[in-house]
């Protein structure tokens, strides 16, 4: 794929930057770059990836069919976590420090050891995690109204904006396909899914990562951490809500938000 | 007060499960049909279905989730029989002109182990009397023309019950948090929906505490081996002749519906 030249990534990078620090969302890119295509998307994501200090993992977005319908696509994307969007188990949420934020339910992998290459398998992502865990996804598109192309969504980073990981356990004996998740909002169950809502498996959506990004160098490291994907439709929150994520035989895990 | 001719209603739909010719909407004749005008002419019908030599051999509930009782203006479940001549078994061949406009969804069916008889049912009680969950799939139908259904309309029809189909494997819930087992559906091997059993009124055990406690107002119990569809878990999937599907739950496996 080439890059349009009128596409300038650094200065894109910076648009994206300062709508986080000003905690105020803009247009999508593409409305005033028509130009902007999924690999310009990946070349902005690069820049403020550099510029976010030290990763802890990956994240995969776009893999369930509800979230396909609800932006429209049928491909999954990918992003990167910073150290920065870490939150611990048991601390709030401040939602003050995002501009739209979105919960959503996901089977976390924590890797054991290294992983690349361009013909990886789920089962090779199995075998190559340590655990895997429930965990909640924030979203914070930095885009008005969750309004975007892939090609935008993919340069702001998969619309990453915090994450909390449960206690992992050991994927052996685990069919992570049929494992069932509830995610309930105030006491109130919003949706139900199993595992298989990540592209078929959520092992699968990790090694289809692990393959596209291989094409640019890059792999995953023992102790990532990666997001194999939202499991429903994401729940907006605001100041005391609470949500909470069950997936069967991974445990439940709660976020409070402040 | 009622004030429906309940046994010239459930005729008419009487016939139309006969001829497979659907009706307009009971309730467009007269838009002031509630629950209760519903369900007096749903017993009605089955008391003209029995009389035919069919058998009840459990209960459907239906609008268990929150979105479809939102579509039908309501705030609990409704609920019709299950009939011996419409349960199929996995792997059976369900033909399609059996039906008028039909749809299928997977389902949690429990069964019972003991007789359980409300009022005053708990979900503790409920899961005490259950001797387990089979897969299950529901045939959804409508004898009103184009499913053009308000909360009377379907209730009258039998909750809008088609057929069903289950799996043979009883399988004890003991220890098993019914909320949280897992279901995949696929249609011809491509993946449809997902979902677990909080969808059906937030735990499936919590639907036959539902069931056993309205049923009791009317002195019915629910009886040994009566099986209680508990509620779709997704949005149900239009037929067509020819598909196969198959729903798998974590747990209790899987079931094939093939439609002829």
């Amino acid at each position: 794929m080439s890059i349009d030249i009128n596409i300038d990534a650094a200065e894109l990078a910076a648009r994206l930057g300062k709508s986080v620090a000003d905690r105020t969302a803009i247009e999508q890119l593409s409305d005033e770059f028509p130009g902007l295509d999924l690999a310009a998307g990946y070349a902005v994501q690069r820049v403020l990836r550099e510029g976010a200090g030290p990763l802890v993992g990956w994240k995969l977005g776009v893999t369930s069919r509800a979230k396909q319908a609800q932006v429209g696509v049928t491909s999954p994307i990918y992003g990167f976590l910073p150290g920065t969007a870490v939150l611990d188990v048991g601390a709030p949420l401040d939602t003050s420090a995002l501009i739209q934020p979105r919960c959503e339910p996901e089977i976390v992998f924590v890797m054991g050891r290294d992983l690349a290459g361009p013909h990886v398998t789920a089962t090779d992502v199995l075998a190559a995690s340590a655990g895997v865990a429930v965990g909640i996804e924030v979203l914070d598109s930095r885009y008005r109204d969750y309004r975007f192309t892939m090609a935008d969504v993919v340069a702001d980073n998969t619309s990453a904006g915090r994450f909390v990981v449960g206690t992992p356990v050991s994927p052996t004996g685990i069919d992570l396909r049929l494992v069932g998740v509830v995610f309930e909002k105030n006491g109130e169950v919003v949706a139900t899914a199993s595992g298989a809502a990540s592209l078929g498996h959520p092992a699968s959506a990790v090694a289809w990562m692990v393959r596209t990004m291989a094409a640019d160098g890059d792999g995953l490291r023992a102790g990532d951490v990666v997001l194999s994907g939202g499991l429903t439709a994401a729940v907006p929150v605001g100041p005391g809500d609470v949500v909470v994520a069950s997936i069967d035989r991974l445990g439940t895990l709660e976020l409070g938000c402040k | 007060m009622t004030v429906t001719d309940a046994p010239a209603l459930a005729r008419a739909l009487y016939e139309a499960r006969r001829t497979r010719v659907p009706i307009p909407p009971l309730t467009d004749a007269d838009p002031t049909l509630g629950l209760a005008d519903g369900y007096a002419v749903q017993q009605e019908l089955v008391a003209l279905l029995l009389a035919d030599g069919d058998r009840v051999v459990g209960h459907k509930v239906g609008l268990t989730s929150a979105a479809m009782q939102r579509m039908v203006g309501v705030d609990s479940p409704d609920f019709g029989p299950v009939l011996a001549s419409t349960v199929y078994r996995d792997g059976d061949v369900v033909p399609l002109d059996r039906f008028i406009a039909p749809k299928i969804e997977a389902e949690i069916v429990m069964v019972l182990g003991e007789r359980l008889e409300g009022p005053g049912v708990t979900v503790t009680r409920a899961r005490s009397a259950i001797a387990g969950a089979v897969a299950g799939m529901e045939i959804v139908d409508s004898r009103i023309a184009d499913w053009r259904i308000k909360l009377a309309d379907t209730v009258a029809d039998l909750a809008s019950n088609g057929a069903m189909a289950t799996s043979s494997r009883v399988v004890p819930i003991d220890g098993v948090d019914t909320r949280l087992i897992g279901m995949t559906i696929t249609r011809n091997g491509e993946l449809v929906d997902t979902a677990a059993g909080a969808a059906a009124l937030g735990d499936p055990v919590a639907v036959v505490a539902w069931i056993a406690n309205v049923l009791g107002e009317s002195g019915v119990a629910l009886e040994p081996g009566h099986l209680i569809m508990t509620g779709a878990l997704h949005a149900a999937v239009p037929m067509t002749a020819g598909d196969v599907f198959r729903a798998e739950f974590d747990r209790l496996g899987p079931i094939t519906v093939r439609v002829g």
